[in-house]
């Protein structure tokens, strides 16, 4: 990794950054044969998530990402990357769906968070959010999540419950923004660099408590490396049986306890 | 006598509406909600509700324990769980011992095992006083271990939430709890346990998007906010005031997110008529 001193906050501006690979950088440059998949079955089609049906290497697999726009019209189109239920629930209706056909699902994440608006609250945002957490708790088929950019609260979760989980090495993986996490702690979003240092947010950081499974790093290789790491570990899960793969996920997550104190 | 609901005696509140403290006959109280002055002994019969508007005071989980319960019949678990401060995060320390000192808890949530009515049942019951209801590591082992061991004994499990959300102080640890828990109750509802979740004011962020709104069945006290993002988070984005109730409890019944809403005085009625046809 070359950029190690750089401090928590200039990463979070380089996870924001548009000149950063999207979820269709991703999709070309690792998987081929993509078709989309879209809609929630429920009356909505929410296009900050991207889902479809690939192959990588010979194997199919379902991917699931959260998609930023890279001009103001695509932003607006794509609510800047924030999603509303009806995408989620497309992303759970897409996993559900690979679950019974065993594919391997892949997710991107890069959100500043679920939408926090008036159509998503009454739509069940905290509902549509829970529902794919626990479904993916317990989902038989192999999940790995890669964080690509800004991984912020509930709404980096919702596609985030996996075997393995990644984040490049600029990425930010976060209980909520920054500016949000210094506004309720101490009344000023300004304070957001100072917050990032409490945080923990970091991929280095994240790794060493334990968090996260890998950090990827960012250079020229990058694509390389993250079809290498993707092929060992879909080979490594696609060896154990669905029911196996889910109760090892549980016991994953089962462990985070912080070292708390007591019985 | 009301203290007889515990088993063992717990320390007492300090808090002028305890209901398990007598209180003076002519002492009152002004409600936060219509700003009236009414007589504590008033609101502490009538379910800590206002006489005058109705407001739902916030409930201990002593006090909610103490309204559901059959006589000696519950037994606190985990009591001792504190968290590890995993984080290192300053001055977190001193806000757990002054929040410990406050509620008699040594973090946001108590679990046990109680009968309602004959009825054996795992209860958890958060306590909003506590960092305000906060969901970190302490509050999702001990939601988890409630329900795993619900799952062990075939006891039904009813949770009530009350939160604001993840608990900022540990971090991306404390977002993890909304996985952990949502995978534990999500594994006993598949086993074929009853998940009665039951949403108090306020239920929001990381508890309201995890086990809280996973229930077989949704119930929420009247008026309570329930939520994601919450009001003032949205109105910072669409730039407008919100309209009036949205986000309560009978809004979300309005939008099919809840089962029921269901007032104080109906609540213990209507739990234990769940509860027998699940047995
Ligand atoms: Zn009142």
């Amino acid at each position: 990794m070359e950029k190690q001193n750089i401090t928590a906050y200039e990463r979070v501006l380089l996870a924001r950054s548009k000149d950063r690979a999207g979820i269709f950088d991703y999709i070309d440059a690792l998987f081929t044969d993509f078709i989309e998949l879209k809609g929630d079955r429920l009356g909505k089609e929410d296009g900050s998530i991207v889902g479809g049906i690939a192959m990588f290497h010979d194997i199919p697999v379902t991917i699931v990402g959260q998609r930023k726009g890279k001009t103001t019209e695509e932003n607006i189109k794509y609510n800047f990357g924030m999603t509303s239920p009806e995408g989620y629930r497309k992303a759970l209706r897409l996993m559900k769906q690979a679950e019974k056909f065993k594919r391997p699902v892949i997710t991107f994440i890069d959100t500043p968070g679920a939408y926090p608006g008036l159509e998503a609250e009454s739509n069940g945002q905290s509902t549509a959010i829970a529902e794919n957490i626990a479904a993916m708790s317990s989902l038989e088929t192999p999940v790995i999540s890669i964080i690509t950019g800004e991984g912020s609260s509930g709404g980096a979760l919702a596609l985030g419950v996996a075997d393995k989980v990644w984040m490049l090495e600029n990425a930010v993986y976060s209980i909520l923004s920054p500016e949000g996490f210094a506004s309720i702690l101490w009344k000023d979003s300004a304070r957001a660099s100072e917050a990032c240092d409490v945080m923990k947010i970091t991929a280095e950081e994240l790794l060493e408590f334990g968090l996260i499974d890998g950090v990827i790093p960012e250079n020229e290789n990058m694509m390389e490396t993250i079809d290498g790491m993707l092929l060992a570990a879909i080979k490594k899960l696609q060896k154990l049986k669905g029911p196996a793969i889910a109760k090892n996920r549980y016991e994953k997550f089962r462990r985070i306890d912080g070292a708390y104190v007591g019985k | 006598m009301m203290n007889d609901i515990f088993h063992k005696r717990k320390k007492s509140l300090n808090h002028l509406l305890d209901l398990r403290k007598p209180s003076r006959v002519e002492a009152k109280i002004t409600c936060p909600h219509c700003k009236e002055e009414v007589l504590v002994r008033q609101v502490k019969e009538n379910h800590k509700i206002c006489p005058k508007c109705g407001f739902y005071f916030p409930m201990t989980p002593e006090e909610r324990i103490l309204s559901l319960a059959d006589t000696k019949s519950f037994r606190e678990q985990d009591k001792k769980l504190r968290t590890g401060n995993p984080l290192d995060f300053p001055e977190y320390e001193e806000k757990l011992a002054a929040n410990e000192e406050r509620t008699g808890h040594m973090d946001a949530v108590m679990t046990g095992t109680m009968m309602l009515n004959g009825i054996e049942t795992a209860i958890a019951v958060m306590d909003g006083r506590f960092l305000m209801g906060s969901m970190g590591t302490v509050v999702g082992e001990k939601i988890v271990r409630i329900t795993e061991y619900a799952g062990k004994k075939k006891l039904p499990l009813i949770i009530f939430s009350a939160s604001g959300g993840a608990r900022m102080q540990e971090g991306l640890f404390s977002l993890m709890q909304m996985a952990k828990t949502s995978a534990a109750v999500e594994k006993f509802k598949k086993d074929g346990g009853l998940f009665i979740s039951v949403l108090t004011n306020p239920t929001t962020g990381g508890v309201s998007a995890s086990f809280a709104n996973l229930g077989d069945i949704i119930i929420a006290e009247p008026k309570a906010l329930i939520c994601f993002a919450g009001p003032r988070v949205i109105e910072q984005t669409i730039g407008q005031k919100l309209p009036k109730g949205f986000q309560r409890a009978e809004f979300l019944l309005e939008h099919g997110m809840v089962d029921m809403v269901t007032e104080r005085k109906d609540l213990k009625e209507v739990l234990y008529k769940i509860l027998k046809m699940h047995r």
